[in-house]
């Protein structure tokens, strides 16, 4: 017998404090194959956010840094720049990097810092106990917004992975979701083709991975990723949204 | 002949995995875990076609896949 599926290296034996059926485990788990297949795990840091991937420090086998809300890419800049040859990515949730981070993360892409985010999309504030979030759909139940998202008042979602696009600085930037195994295998290319741009220290890279949060959306977590694949794909469309590559004027 | 493992204390029982089943060989468990759960368990391990979906969406890492020959890979990951 020879095992052809088991946990990669660069993830520790803890049990993960998620709740069942939340697909930060598998996240986690592709980041990990990743930084293992490349043979990155001697060298990479990871930057931890706030928000229920806070502790993800005690489920990676790297070095890792705890920011402060928000600021996970400030952190990564500074170890990239004060250290080129390590790898450095951050992981950080859509209450971390599209509310309080935007500032954040806008800028670092515009300057084109070599390192890797990894952004959990999962239109919910997930530990804080199910706020509105800006990556929240239009009519969708919050412990906020009790009646569901009123776009008049707060308006749309925010897309970031369209927004990062447009800039005119050179980066990868995809958006993934991991409700399905053939869509996981997808995730686990892009996050790949993510740390092989950091790697060759061509460009920012930018993964958006779309998640299930079935314990604040109030849903079985089948009923969380039908509701991913039938609300969120539409409105949030899976792909590569930037390549390095592409010429522009 | 495929083999799945499925460390039953780490399992959540969320059924991702028993969803996913192309072969439709596992089920929820009615016997409790040590952490409180219903773990997912293997039902008819002759059926399993080593296809690693179970593995591939188990967001525990809870289960483990081996095999004793050459196997057909039915995707690459």
């Amino acid at each position: 017998m020879f095992t052809v599926f088991t946990r990669p290296e660069a993830m520790k034996d803890n049990h993960t404090h998620y709740c069942p059926g939340c697909t930060h485990g598998i996240i986690h788990r592709l980041v990990a194959e990743a930084i293992d297949e490349l043979g990155l795990r001697e060298r990479t840091v990871g930057i931890a956010p706030v928000g229920c991937s806070v502790l993800a420090y005690n489920y990676f086998n790297c070095d890792f840094q705890e920011a402060a809300h928000g600021r996970a890419p400030a952190f990564a800049t500074g170890i990239k720049r004060v250290r080129p040859d390590l790898v450095v990515f951050t992981y950080q949730g859509d209450g971390d990097l599209a509310s309080i981070g935007t500032n954040e993360i806008l800028h670092s892409a515009n300057r084109g810092e070599k390192f890797t985010t990894i952004f959990v999309n999962n239109a919910v504030y997930g530990m804080t106990g199910g706020q509105m979030a800006p990556t929240t759909m239009p009519n969708q139940v919050t412990t906020t917004t009790p009646t569901g998202r009123n776009v008049k008042e707060v308006g749309y979602p925010i897309r970031v992975s369209e927004m990062l696009a447009t800039l005119r600085t050179p980066a990868y930037v995809a958006r993934v979701a991991v409700h399905r195994p053939h869509y996981v295998v997808q995730a686990k290319k892009a996050i790949l083709k993510a740390f092989r741009y950091q790697v060759a220290n061509r460009c920012f890279s930018f993964v958006e991975v779309l998640s299930t949060c079935p314990t604040n959306w109030g849903k079985s977590p089948k009923e969380a990723c039908d509701w991913l694949e039938q609300n969120m794909i539409p409105y949030y469309p899976l792909g590569e949204h930037k390549l390095p590559d592409r010429d522009e004027p | 002949m495929p083999r799945i493992v499925i460390d039953e204390n780490r399992c959540k029982g969320c059924e991702l995995c028993v969803i996913n089943c192309p072969q439709q060989i596992l089920a929820i468990s009615r016997e409790i875990n040590a952490r409180g759960y219903f773990p997912a368990k293997v039902v008819d391990p002759p059926r399993c076609i080593g296809c690693r979906i179970c593995a591939i969406m188990c967001p525990d890492v809870a289960i483990q896949v081996a095999v004793n020959s050459a196997q057909y890979s039915f995707f690459e990951y």
